[in-house]
């Protein structure tokens, strides 16, 4: 009923101004992540340490940028899956950050050059007479993940380029077949990315320790992966809303349900976390509890014990309080703040999957750290605004457009 | 007087949703306190023409949850280390990590009941009569009718005036409505 809706979008409102400042992120970005990575590199080669050192980071700010880039994904297929009316008018800020997904796939070759530092626990002389890495020699050897490794990347490319090409191509043909067409992929899709994901993080992080197992692992990392989808869509939409005319369709409302799913899908982060916990805790078998141990007891989990209670505090007490009132998520100034935080506080929770399972004098974050943050962090974003600045920033043919525009939390 | 006493107030009747949303903003603007509008189906942004408080509820829900949490924990603590403590895999009889799952369901119980009973209250329900079931035209507020009532006990209500006033706003049918 309130006359602040928009009842149609005028066309000239959902491209970028030709001045505004997102205009020279893609390549200030791109530029800026390539000569990062390249300073990384040049810093590291020669030493064996260093080199060492490079691979860890870059696997970690890796993990951090594809986990934006696979919620960003997993946002989209949801909303195809569910017929989603609401969420029309941010869905293409998604889009984009899915359709980044093979810069992750490029991103994947230094994994492989890095392979031998990373996964050296069951790669190693020593692993040949360790009886419980043997048998699991059938799925950890370095063939079969490096095929599962480009099975992975290549289901993600394909499935975020898809998306983005067929939604924006939408923008054009006006096609409704188009909405039942990726809603029809979106089940299968959503399978295979179920799937995906949580083989990539048995490889990818739950390997880095080849005796740990946890069946909830897969789950922890897209519990993070789709709580940080939230808070970079609202960071997205406050930068697109300033010096364009998209604040009279991306309204209030919106802004509120993206508030309410960070808030909800950080609760579900935690409940993830502690039951993963609660379950090592009470089974108390020494394969499994390793990795809490790691993390809180003895001399090396002295160190990670700070980064533990950092989670428990800065990952769940603190943004559920901050983030539960209806107040704060209708202000764009504080969720903009609890959405800044919830990026930061969820790279302390990859680090902190990552790094305790490197044993090294080393091993703090530094340098390498900073420069591969930026670095990829430069390619993802640069490539995800680059792909802003060339379409409409909203799918503005999509035939529930209109129930978005007047879409109202009661 | 004895007129005024038996009186529950006025029940305008209006045709559309927008009539009476700009309806509600009038009557809101006009200072009456004791009176509500009636819709077959929501309409969005009615409260802010009405010029309603955020509700209470979410209050009673945080307090009742804090209890029911903390209520939990302590229920708990009480069992296993005062009442019957037992061994239980060598963990301590305060292992708060298994107490977690029933302080969380404890929470969430409690709170719910503070979100259903809570509205409950605040609606003052369950009631079994109300004054406005004696108009015959009320019951199309089920089907393609809204309704402003305003009532009797509002400092700023005239039988006379607050009729006359409804009718200028857009009723198509004004009537007195008995206690």
């Amino acid at each position: 009923m309130s006359s602040s809706h928009a009842k149609a979008v005028n066309p000239n409102d959902v491209t970028l101004p030709q001045t505004h400042w997102l205009r020279k992120i893609p390549v200030t970005a791109i530029v800026l992540g390539i000569v990062c990575l390249v300073a990384a590199l040049a810093l590291a080669l020669g030493n064996k340490d260093k080199v060492e050192a490079l691979q860890w980071s870059f696997h970690t700010s890796y993990i951090y940028f594809l986990s934006m880039a696979l919620g960003s994904l997993f946002f989209v297929l949801v909303q195809f899956a569910t017929r989603a009316g609401w969420s029309v008018v941010v869905r293409r800020f998604a889009e984009n950050y899915a359709a980044t997904l093979p810069v992750f796939a490029i991103l994947f070759i230094p994994m492989l050059f890095g392979f031998h530092s990373l996964f050296h626990h069951w790669t190693s002389e020593e692993a040949k007479s360790d009886v419980a890495i043997q048998a699991k020699a059938a799925y950890l050897n370095e063939q079969f993940f490096t095929v599962r490794g480009i099975i992975y990347v290549v289901i993600w490319s394909v499935l975020g380029v898809y998306y983005y090409r067929n939604s924006t191509r939408q923008d054009t043909t006006a096609d409704k077949q188009i909405t039942f067409k990726l809603q029809k992929t979106s089940y299968v899709s959503i399978a295979l990315f179920a799937l995906s994901v949580s083989f990539c993080a048995f490889d990818w992080i739950m390997s880095l320790n080849p005796h740990w197992y946890s069946t909830m692992l897969g789950v922890y990392y897209f519990a993070g992966s789709i709580m940080v989808v939230y808070a970079l869509m609202l960071l997205t939409t406050f930068a697109v809303r300033g010096g364009t005319k998209m604040g009279n369709y991306i309204s209030t409302e919106h802004i509120h349900d993206l508030g309410k799913l960070l808030f909800g899908f950080n609760v579900f982060w935690t409940y993830i976390a502690f039951s993963q916990y609660f379950l090592i805790w009470y089974g108390n078998i020494p394969e499994e509890t390793e990795f809490y141990a790691m993390r809180s007891l003895g001399e090396h989990g002295a160190h990670w014990l700070p980064w533990s209670i950092a989670l428990m505090v800065g990952h769940f007490a603190v943004p559920f309080l901050f983030l539960m009132s209806r107040h704060i998520k209708r202000n764009p100034l504080l969720i903009g703040l609890g959405a800044a935080w919830m990026l930061v506080i969820h790279y302390v929770d990859i680090h902190w999957l990552i790094r305790p399972n490197w044993q090294s004098e080393l091993n703090h974050f530094g340098i390498f750290d900073i420069l591969t943050l930026v670095g990829i962090g430069g390619l993802f974003l640069g490539t995800a605004t680059l792909l802003l600045t060339r379409k409409s920033l909203l799918p503005q043919k999509d035939p529930r457009l209109a129930e978005s525009l007047a879409f109202e939390n009661l | 007087m004895s007129q005024k006493q038996n009186l529950y107030g006025v029940l305008a009747e209006f045709s559309s949703a927008s009539a009476i949303y700009h309806a509600c903003e009038k009557v809101r603007d006009k200072g009456f306190k004791h009176w509500d509008a009636h819709t077959p189906f929501p309409v969005h942004g009615l409260e802010k023409a009405m010029g309603l408080k955020p509700s209470i509820v979410p209050w009673i829900v945080l307090v009742m949850g804090l209890s029911g949490a903390s209520g939990g924990m302590l229920l708990q603590w009480w069992i296993n280390t005062q009442a019957y403590p037992l061994a239980i895999s060598a963990k301590p009889f305060f292992s708060w990590q298994a107490f977690v799952p029933v302080t969380f369901e404890l929470g969430v119980l409690l709170g719910s009941f503070g979100a259903v009973f809570g509205m409950l209250f605040i609606n003052r329900l369950p009631m079994w009569y109300h004054s406005l079931f004696r108009s015959a035209r009320f019951e199309k507020v089920t089907d393609d009718k809204f309704f402003i009532s305003i009532e009797s006990r509002d400092p700023k209500f005239d039988a006379t005036a607050t009729s006359k006033m409804l009718t200028e706003l857009g009723a198509t049918h004004v009537e007195l409505v008995e206690q």
